[in-house]
């Protein structure tokens, strides 16, 4: 027999989506303009950036929903995401056929502006030719359409594209409203979480909702209502402090063997690598004991290896170096052989 | 059948070596339904075990009469048509396959096979529609594109399948995809749960099997549990009874690679680099994949250094073996290794005994 999917499929992220704008947490100054804008029915194009699941997709969904509500928002709202195919072609196509198309009459109860949205999620993905073909299409439609791009990182829209825009920076939600959130949430779905898990969480998420809502969902999963602090390590991705403080106390002992040794075992415990060096550089980075050279030595390589990694590098052999340039710099060891 | 697929534990509740993970994933599915998973892990550590046992718990017997197909596609992207087959091993439940055979082409085959098949929802008994598991392996190869190409198909086709992913390193799946999945870590099961395996099996088979022995195998597998189980079986083709001192049989690649290690300790020279390179061919050519031969071949050479000299010799390999993995011919980048090796190892002989 088959299992079906029942409520529980439904991911608490989407399910504990604010609907309204003024729900979004922590983005006062971004809610207290936009809250202006859909008074008067006014919109300008909307450029929304910041670190991943601080409430900019919520946030664009939201104001669509409230200006337009849920009928209107069919016809009226376009999303597109990194995964949609969008290269110059769609921008061509599929872009401008949706822009281009006059308003309907609107609904009573909702502001209904007369023009459409088009959200562009993810637009930092976009290629810089599809940008381009934008540019002129978001004037000459900007009558009957508004364009909101969301993004990661800002540097990475064209210059005329972010100038068309209004600008809202999302920064990190702060712990205090996300263990709120958190506690909310706990409370709706029956969890028990202690302080200390509510920290780790906290913690571990680094300011993405997103990140510490799916976490407690798959904690509740897999270890049922009353979730420790180790779930949440477990089921987070994130490595364990003491592997990490294991791999610096083989470094600092300036034995190359026992440091391969660690890192071998590191491998075979399955750890993702580049999770690892994430949290050595911040291990590095606070330690008191390490002077800054030696700590300018260390992020120089981590930060090399972090690059081949994306490139495919292998994990055992680039956490092998790291962990020998980190010895090196520890122990004072000259950085070049003289064999070289 | 070979011993490795004989006492494969089926069931969940026959795991013996990743008996608490087990124990949680018979708990996600315990409500019949479970989120995406990603299970990742060294090879050898028992993934794919983990995943049968689970859709067995999921679907029953059902899951396990498997069929292999080989299945064309036809797929339209643009203006080109493109053709793609692929090696699919099926159930009425589940779907496996390993999305990277296509190469560079791998895109489509996330974006149109895979929501082709996830279209189809199987009906159960009482007629209603349930969901179809898809086992993807190897997602740490796909693409870039590829990858993210499945974000949007993990999210739009979630009522209808779940998709179990299956890697060896987590860190080249992108972020965005290991946030949708339940990341689960298949960690190599310690020397003692080999042994304890070992004599599990030994036991089955009607075997005595020498503790000094057992633990001799469990150090040569180098905690890889698949390894251990077949040089067992290997030993007990060589000579049975097991006696306290026989030779655990090395692979005959590595033995080969701790031979060309020896060939470049020996002697530095244009003439010997020649050499060398004939021998590293003859293993790409037997499918030893480069990056496995730059590892072993590091660990060899490491093994007869001072440790003045081995941080230098691992930055080079891990320098090399990033390149190998940018360039198409892995055959430059091992010669490279080999080249710059005899040079650090030669000026440093030079300075030490003049």
């Amino acid at each position: 027999m088959a299992p079906m999917p029942g409520p529980s499929t439904q991911p608490w992220v989407e399910k504990y989506r604010p609907r309204n704008v003024n729900d979004v947490a922590s983005q006062e100054e971004v809610v207290k303009t936009l809250r202006n804008s859909l008074e008067t029915g006014n919109l300008p194009h909307l450029l929304f950036y910041g670190p991943p699941g601080t409430g900019k997709t919520t946030t664009a969904l939201a104001i669509a929903r409230q200006l337009f509500g849920p009928e209107l928002v069919k016809t009226r709202v376009l999303e597109l995401n990194a995964s949609d195919d969008r290269g110059i072609n769609v921008v061509r196509t599929k872009i401008k056929d949706f822009a281009a198309v006059a308003v309907g009459p609107g609904v009573s109860g909702y502001p209904c502006p007369p023009f459409k949205v088009l959200i562009l999620d993810e637009a930092d993905s976009m290629t810089e030719d599809a940008q381009n073909a934008l540019r002129r299409t978001m004037e000459t439609y900007s009558k009957v359409t508004r364009f909101c791009f969301i993004c990661n990182y800002i540097s990475r829209i064209i210059e005329p594209l972010a100038s068309r825009c209004a600008k809202f920076r999302f920064k990190p939600l702060g712990r205090e409203i996300m263990t709120d959130r958190i506690q909310y949430i706990c409370r709706e779905e029956g969890l028990s979480l202690d302080d200390e898990a509510l920290n780790t969480l906290g913690k571990v998420s680094g300011g993405d909702m997103r990140r510490a809502i799916t976490c407690l969902q798959s904690a509740s999963r897999l270890f049922g209502s009353r979730i420790s602090s180790e779930n949440i390590i477990s089921v987070s991705g994130v490595v364990p402090d003491d592997v990490i403080e294991k791999l610096l106390t083989s470094c600092r002992s300036g034995d190359y063997d026992k440091a391969q040794g660690t890192v071998t075992d590191i491998i075979a415990d399955g750890y993702a690598v580049s999770q690892i060096l994430s949290q050595l550089h911040d291990e590095v980075v606070r330690a008191e004991d390490v002077t800054d050279e030696q700590k300018a030595r260390i992020c120089e390589r981590v930060a090399e290896a972090d690059k081949c990694l994306i490139d495919g590098g292998d994990e055992y052999l680039q956490l092998l170096d790291v962990a020998s340039n980190t010895m090196r710099a520890l122990c004072n060891m000259p950085q070049e052989s003289t064999y070289v | 059948m070979l011993w490795v697929d004989k006492y494969r534990p089926h069931t969940l509740e026959k795991c013996t070596v990743h008996a608490q993970e087990a124990e949680h994933l018979k708990n996600l599915v315990s409500s019949g339904d479970c989120p995406h998973l990603l299970f990742y892990g060294p090879s050898g550590a028992g993934k794919k075990t983990l995943i049968m046992a689970l859709l067995r718990d999921m679907y029953g017997a059902g899951a396990e009469k498997v069929k292999v197909e080989n299945k064309a596609w036809k797929v339209e992207a643009g203006t080109r048509k493109i053709d793609l087959e692929l090696t699919t091993v099926s159930s009425n439940y589940h779907i496996e396959l390993t999305p990277s055979d296509v190469g560079f082409q791998d895109r489509y085959v996330v974006q149109e096979v895979i929501k082709e098949m996830a279209k189809s929802r199987p009906l159960t008994v009482d007629g209603v529609k349930g969901f179809k598991v898809l086992v993807l392996n190897e997602v740490d190869k796909l693409s870039k594109e590829a990858q993210h190409s499945l974000r949007r198909t993990m999210e739009k086709y979630s009522a209808a399948c779940r998709l179990v992913l299956c890697c060896n390193s987590a860190s080249k799946v992108i972020e965005a995809v290991r946030s949708r999945c339940l990341p689960i870590r298949v960690n190599l099961p310690s020397q003692e749960e080999i042994i304890k395996v070992l004599h599990f099996v030994s036991k089955k088979e009607g075997l005595t099997l020498p503790s000094a022995f057992a633990g001799r195998i469990a150090l040569a597998s180098q905690r890889n549990l698949r390894r251990a189980i077949l040089s067992l079986e290997a030993c007990k083709v060589q000579q049975y009874p097991f006696t306290d001192n026989q030779q655990v049989q090395v692979m005959d690649w590595e033995a080969y690679i701790t031979e060309i290690a020896n060939d470049i300790v020996n002697e530095q020279s244009p003439k010997r680099l020649f050499m060398v390179r004939g021998k590293l061919y003859e293993l790409l050519v037997n499918c030893i994949p480069p990056e496995v031969i730059m590892k072993r071949l590091m660990l060899e050479l490491m093994k007869k250094l001072d440790s003045e000299l081995k941080h230098e010799v691992c930055h080079w390999a891990a320098f090399y073996e990033h390149r190998m993995q940018q360039g198409s011919k892995a055959i430059f980048h091992l010669e490279a290794f080999v080249a710059k090796f005899m040079s650090i190892y030669k000026k440093f002989l030079i300075a030490t005994f003049g």
